[in-house]
């Protein structure tokens, strides 16, 4: 017997639950951008705004302002680690609780009320403009994110294609059929398995009798590494070093960010149904916010003071975008059909005009 | 008897299928320990144990394939997709496999599987979690397409769908899940798989519908009444096979008719109706057969699919119209 061919999964954790750090790096020293800690101050703000529209979204869903709606709750550092390792040029095609990576893109709070508020033109970003939209078809957005990847390779446009999905998305073919075809030309990408243990009632063990996620990416001939995604800095740093890697012509990579759904699946879901509270308790202890927090002080580049402010800063804006979500009317009835087509087809056309006149009619 | 909403029927026929046939399996993504996201599939994993009601990994188009295979070799799989709109991965298994298992094999090897599905718009739920796509399935040559609107015709067809010796897509409208309850009788009783159910009888027009629409043409049937207009109301229940005969006597005797579905109008299942309308009963009309339907559009938002649902409204309007036509 030889053997044709072994295998690892690397995984990478430089801030730990209790906000100190460790480096496995040369020199053991932090990745770059983290060199100066300041740097790092705007992405925790950032995760605290995400932390607080979360909850404010789940409040106006329990007062039946808001339909269903899928928290973030606990994945603070893995979104907001994807969006700060991108360029603006390149694109994202989330799941739908990414909201962390796609504020800092500019998606605007109000933009995914009015998603989950049942209004298309949630869908309407102004920036990221070429960025997709949620996608709730589970694995689906894989493929669009290779697509995305074979144009920017067809056009010689140096961006990447991001996508992420969960980990009950790795069961579904899409995802393999896009890592595959990811890996087989080559193409700028990056999957982001955003691995939070369950998806909906269904644990991580139920999905998959493979150890990681990540080694799926070794049967698609792509790099695949595990880090802690809840450590803001292990994902942008394995973020950047594979959107790196692909713009440089070198191909996709795929990342297995561990994390936890410390919320509910969606408002509609009850996971006391299925699930230990002292699991959710043991993963409360490793959640995002804190170790970052803690690591910020101790850098001396935070302090309670700032944190209190940067709260009450994060209400306002949270309630400014609550009102702007609440004060935007009902689309006209012609909306339901003005987009289906670029060119309405005349029978379509005829359904419009018979509605909005049965509209105005009363 | 039990007063049982028609979700609830829908538990009480697998509860009752799987106590008297080994061979029946049920399983889909969050069918054990959370019984499903609507509770069709509560406590039966408790009840029949994991090998019986297994959690799968979430992959629609496996669901089906799977299926496919168990079916083939003697199990009877009754299979849950979470909701309609994520269904269109199975398509591949279904035309491809299930519904040409029995004709490709000359009755060799065959297909009795079911897949069940919440479908239908009107509960404010997210983006493709409310649309109507039967008419997809009625389509495709050897699967049978079932919709109950009551908790005794979920209970009753659902028991003959799972002991039906071919594919069966079963559509549950999930607006009605639990609008009402009614007394059904825990007996393992089945109902035909060809049969319309008449739910009012009337003289003037007939009202042919399935799913939710149920609801919405029975207050129409009542509001006509109080216009001097006495509607029948047809419950089709069977998309594939339509029992066309039934639905032909009664447009026979009221000599027009109005088709009511929350699905797309274009190549809707209405279409065919009125096809087979213009063919069989044409010397009978005395008014031309119109639909009442969703538009040819992608189902808006929930801010605005009460736009897009047919209302009692739209219905009676409708109605009256042809009236007024002959
Ligand atoms: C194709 C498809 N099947 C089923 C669903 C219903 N559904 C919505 S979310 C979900 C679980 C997803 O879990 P995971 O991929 O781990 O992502 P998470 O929600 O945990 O972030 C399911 C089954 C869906 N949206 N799409
Ligand atoms: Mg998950």
């Amino acid at each position: 017997m030889s053997v044709t061919a072994t295998f690892k999964i690397d995984y990478h954790q430089f801030l730990d639950e209790n906000g100190e750090a460790h480096s496995d790096l040369p020199g053991g020293k932090l990745p770059a951008f983290a060199d100066n800690p300041a740097d790092l101050v705007p992405l925790y703000r950032l995760m605290v705004l995400t932390r607080l529209f979360d909850a404010k979204a789940i409040a106006l869903q329990r007062t039946g302002k808001l339909g269903t709606y899928a928290s973030s709750l606990g994945h603070e550092a893995t979104h907001v680690g994807i969006g700060a390792a991108m360029r603006e040029e390149d694109c994202l095609a989330p799941m739908y609780r990414e909201y962390g990576a796609q504020f800092y893109r500019g998606v605007k709070m109000s933009d995914v009320l009015l998603y989950w508020g049942g209004d298309e033109r949630g869908n309407d970003f102004s920036v990221p403009s070429h960025d997709f939209s949620w996608c709730v078809p589970i694995a689906t957005q894989c493929l669009h994110a290779a697509g995305a990847a074979v144009a920017f390779k067809y056009l010689r446009q140096p961006r990447v294609a991001v996508t992420v999905v969960g980990d009950g998305g790795t069961s579904e073919g899409q995802f393999y059929e896009a890592m595959n075809l990811a890996g087989a030309w080559k193409l700028p990408v990056v999957f982001v398995v955003s691995n939070n243990q369950w998806a909906i009632s269904v644990p991580r063990s139920a999905q998959s009798a493979a150890q990681t996620l990540a080694q799926k990416a070794i049967a698609a001939g792509i790099p695949g590494v595990q880090v802690d995604g809840n450590d803001l800095i292990a994902v942008r740093w394995a973020m950047e070093e594979a959107l790196e890697r692909a713009r440089k012509g070198d191909g996709p990579s795929m990342i297995e960010a561990l994390t936890y759904r410390l919320s509910d699946h969606t408002t509609a879901d009850d996971a006391t149904r299925y699930r230990e509270n002292a699991e959710v308790e043991e993963a409360r202890r490793k959640e995002p916010l804190s170790r970052t927090r803690k690591f910020l002080e101790a850098q001396g580049v935070w302090d309670a003071k700032q944190q209190e402010a940067l709260e009450a800063e994060c209400a306002k804006q949270v309630d400014a975008a609550v009102a702007e979500y609440e004060n935007t009317p009902v689309q006209a009835p012609e909306a339901i059909f003005d987009y289906m087509f670029a060119n309405m087809p005349e029978s379509l056309k005829q359904q419009r005009d018979q509605h909005v006149k049965e509209m105005n009619d009363g | 008897m039990a007063e049982v909403a028609l979700v609830e029927a829908v538990t009480m026929a697998l509860a009752w299928e799987m106590a008297h046939d080994d061979t029946v399996v049920v399983f889909g993504e969050d069918v054990g320990i959370n019984g499903g996201v609507f509770r069709a599939t509560a406590g039966l994993q408790e009840k029949f144990g994991k090998e019986r009601v297994p959690d799968t990994p979430l992959a629609e188009n496996m669901i089906a394939g799977m299926s496919v295979g168990m079916a083939a070799q003697g199990l009877k799989p009754v299979a849950e997709i979470q909701f309609m709109g994520f269904i269109y991965p199975v398509v591949d298994q279904m035309i491809s496999h299930a519904g040409r298992m029995r004709t490709r094999t000359r009755g060799r090897l065959t297909c009795p599987m079911v897949l069940r599905a919440p479908y239908g718009g009107g509960i404010h739920a997210p983006e493709h979690h409310s649309e109507s796509t039967e008419a997809l399935f009625a389509h495709m040559p050897g699967i049978r397409v079932v919709i109950p609107s009551s908790p005794g015709r979920a209970y009753g067809l659902l028991l003959a769908s799972i002991r039906d010796p071919d594919p069966v897509v079963f559509l549950e409208p999930k607006r009605i899940y639990r609008s009402y309850k009614e007394e059904v009788e825990d007996d393992g009783e089945e109902l035909p798989l060809d049969m319309i159910y008449t739910l009012r009888d009337g003289t003037d027009i007939t009202l042919v519908a399935w799913g939710a629409m149920i609801k919405e043409t029975l207050e129409a049937g009542e509001e006509l009444e109080r216009q001097g207009v006495s509607a029948e109301v047809i419950d089709v229940a069977t998309i594939y096979p339509l029992d066309m005969e039934g639905i032909l006597e009664s447009v026979e005797r009221t000599g027009r008719c109005v088709i009511v579905h929350e699905a797309p109008r274009h190549c809707g299942v209405g279409a065919e109706i009125a096809a087979e309308l213009a063919e069989k009963a044409f010397m009978h009309l005395l008014a031309p057969v119109r639909r009442v339907t969703g538009f040819d559009t992608v189902m808006p938002l929930f801010r605005m699919e009460k736009q897009y649902m047919p209302s009692t409204k739209r219905i009676v309007k409708t109605v009256l119209d042809v009236m007024a036509e002959s």
